[in-house]
């Protein structure tokens, strides 16, 4: 029997729900909103809302200033590379934890989690020693490797719940009538998984695309992402919100977007499995 | 044709495209640079020294941390991803002295490095060799609003002691319309507030060391300068002041909301340009305060370019600093966007320039510059070279530490000696372990 819900309930949990998202959206909001005003205006108080001059000339500076596309080249093939890559690795390792564990499989996944507990400047100089050794500095395939190897505990934690809530059985029956373990991956359980691997596709896009730690000690010119072009515009003597506003709102606009699109598939994704 | 002749023929072409090729492969420079102004003006100006030289130049534009964490990085592992790197004068003599910057002892005549001024030639030397040419230089002043000070029936004098600020801040303060006499920095960070009471205290006969490596917080002078800016700041400062830096006080200033404000002198620029000042017609400069002991209150700073010694590109690299840091470069700023933009603070000639001499901040920000001695910065000896820093690699760390230990004073967390206390234990177990002591 379906639970009888007040009228007055749902208003006030509606509400509460329009609350908390217009209060998590509202620093991207202002940020777009200052990055219309001037540099005079973005300072001003009490902050202005509107009645300010309407300008598009932070978008013509920084425009001016920064190779955009260059910047926003590398953020794609960085972050589409790094997950990518997690997702071919991630998927048997997800797999071979979920179907077949081993008395180890819980500690490997505890300590897999562990690695994030680190904090990315302890590693600073091995890492970037390796990269010296290797040349790998200012190149994109390098920051591919090494942003993969920092999402991958996320996401072949998130793989591993998602092939946890598929029947073990359907697998069983695929092997009966005879398919591979080749087969079995790619056309049983990656297909049924399907909303679970997109959504961790999605957020650990967007965890690649703002890393800013990695993107920006490895990076010089050539690769640096849109982490380092919002770098440039970020100063510690000299007011330039606005300027610095509109390079933000230039580098969130793409993931923006793609979330917008996409946030069917990711809700979907992340509530996958939540009801049993 | 031969077969031999056609070998021979393809050989030929084939060894002139890889010479044509060679011959067109351009050097390119990969440059580290802060954002502040005078560096994101050179940028705009970077195509005329290609067009002269044929060296093309690759911008990396970082925020100072990041830029500081950045090249230290590179430097230290010898990345050799930049060619030039901007650096301050802190970074300078302790990275010669390593051997990790070519020395700059390769300067031509016509460049004239003896026109660089004194005291930023001896801060950005180690043992009489000069490791960075600075781009522009600073050093911090009193800016105050000279319609405030009339309405008060104050008039500041050229050379104000601490007294005199503190008789014209609370003269100012109108807390009721959210005029407060003085803002200072109280933000955590060695080049932050750190920077600021570490210069003020400097004034009051205090210094971060004895001539053994012994830190001196536990001394009358210490007590005395902390308790000093915390009162003024308390009485006559704006709220929150323990996390304000150079922005939120511009910004404050800007605003029309301090009655004096004592930094950079770089921000008179900002705060005397009517584009984004409100009180840019009545900003008024005096020298940093003292405390009749001999010693200011003002810091020395600059901001130079600096060749890593991990480049293959030196000769390049060191045509671009002499481009970049010349006379003509001051000169083509001046005649495109006038005098006041020009980088300041670096050479003698430019405060010789009549034209020059007429820019309101130009005399005040040259006599603060001339009164800051990197090697002679407090009342007492001291081992080391710095005024509002000390020139060792432990100090970054240990005066972030420090100043967040003044900084909860500020906030009304713990009191000065508690502060004082706290800052002189993790001093000199910072120096214990580092073997100084």
């Amino acid at each position: 029997m379906a639970r009888a819900v007040s009228t007055r309930r749902k208003i006030a949990t509606t509400a509460l729900a329009w609350a908390i998202g217009l209060l998590i959206f509202f620093p991207i909001f202002w940020t777009i909103l200052t990055s219309f005003k001037t540099e005079a205006q973005a300072i001003a108080n009490p902050p202005l809302f509107w009645g300010f001059d309407f300008t598009l000339e932070n978008y013509a500076v920084v425009q001016e200033r920064s190779n955009y596309m260059r910047f926003l080249w590398n953020s794609v093939i960085i972050a589409g590379g790094s997950t990518l890559l997690g997702i071919v690795i991630a998927v048997p390792a997800a797999w071979s934890m979920a179907f077949v564990p081993s008395r180890r499989t819980k500690d490997i996944l505890l300590w897999m989690l562990s690695t994030k507990m680190l904090p990315a400047v302890g590693v600073l100089y091995p890492i970037s020693l390796i990269f010296v050794q290797f040349g790998l500095l200012d190149t994109r395939g390098g920051l591919i490797v090494v942003l993969m190897f920092i999402n991958l505990p996320i996401i072949v934690w998130m793989l591993y719940t998602y092939f946890r809530e598929i029947p073990g059985e359907i697998l069983e029956a695929a092997r009966m009538d005879g398919a591979g373990l080749k087969e079995e991956i790619l056309y049983v359980l990656t297909p049924m998984a399907i909303p679970g691997i997109a959504s961790t596709i999605l957020l650990n896009f967007i965890l690649a695309w703002n890393e800013a730690f990695w993107t920006l000690n490895l990076t010089a010119a050539s690769a640096a992402p849109l982490t380092a072009f919002i770098a440039s515009y970020s100063s510690p003597e000299g007011l330039f919100f606005a300027k610095l506003s509109a390079a933000s709102t230039m580098a969130i606009a793409p993931i923006l977007i793609l979330g917008w699109f996409s946030q069917k598939q990711l809700v979907r994704g992340l509530t996958f499995g939540a009801v049993k | 044709m031969s077969r031999m002749t056609a070998l021979r023929a393809s050989g030929a072409l084939a060894l002139c495209l890889v010479a044509a090729a060679a011959t067109a492969q351009t050097t390119t420079l990969t440059i580290a640079t802060v954002n502040n102004g005078d560096m994101i003006r050179m940028q705009g100006y970077t195509s005329q020294f290609t067009e002269q030289t044929g060296i093309a130049i690759e911008w990396v534009t970082l925020e100072e941390n990041v830029l500081r964490q950045r090249v230290t990085t590179d430097i230290t592992t010898n990345g050799g991803q930049f060619d030039i790197m901007t650096i301050g004068m802190y970074e300078t003599p302790i990275w010669g002295a390593n051997g990790w910057l070519v020395p700059l002892d390769g300067l031509s005549e016509a460049y004239d490095v003896d026109d660089i001024l004194p005291a930023m030639r001896g801060g950005l030397s180690h043992e009489g060799t000069l490791y960075a040419a600075p781009f522009y230089g600073e050093s911090s002043m009193v800016m105050y609003r000279t319609d405030l000070m009339e309405a008060a029936g104050l008039e500041m004098p050229e050379a104000p002691t601490w007294d005199d600020i503190r008789a014209a801040a609370e003269a100012m303060t109108d807390r009721a319309n959210e005029v407060y006499g003085i803002c200072l920095r109280g933000k955590p960070g060695w080049g932050e507030g750190g920077a600021l009471i570490t210069a003020t205290a400097n004034s009051f006969g205090a210094r971060w060391f004895d001539e053994d490596w012994n830190a001196q917080f536990d001394t009358p002078e210490w007590e005395a300068a902390l308790t000093f800016y915390v009162d003024l700041m308390n009485n006559f400062g704006p709220p929150g002041y323990a996390t304000n830096g150079f922005n939120e006080n511009l910004s404050l200033f800007q605003q029309g909301r301090c009655g004096m404000w004592i930094d950079a002198t770089v921000a008179a620029s900002f705060v005397t340009n009517p584009n984004d000042s409100s009180v840019a017609d009545s900003v008024g400069f005096a020298l940093a305060p003292d405390n009749g002991l001999g010693r200011r209150s003002n810091w020395l700073w600059a901001w130079a370019l600096a060749i890593p010694a991990g480049t293959q590109q030196a000769d390049a690299a060191l045509q671009f600093i002499e481009w970049a840091t010349s006379r003509d470069y001051i000169a083509l700023v001046a005649e495109n966007e006038g005098w006041a933009n020009v980088p300041p603070g670096a050479r003698t000639s430019l405060y010789e320039t009549p034209d020059y001499q007429a820019v309101p901040f130009a005399d005040m920000t040259l006599r603060s510059i001339n009164a800051a001695d990197p090697t002679n910065p407090t009342v007492d000896p001291v081992p080391y070279v710095g005024i509002q820093f000390v020139a060792i690699p432990e100090f970054a760390g240990i005066a972030t530490e420090v100043s967040q230990e003044f900084a909860e004073v500020y906030a009304g967390q713990q009191t000065v000696q508690q502060a004082l206390a706290n800052a002189q234990a993790l001093t000199n177990d910072a120096m214990e372990a580092a073997g100084y002591r």
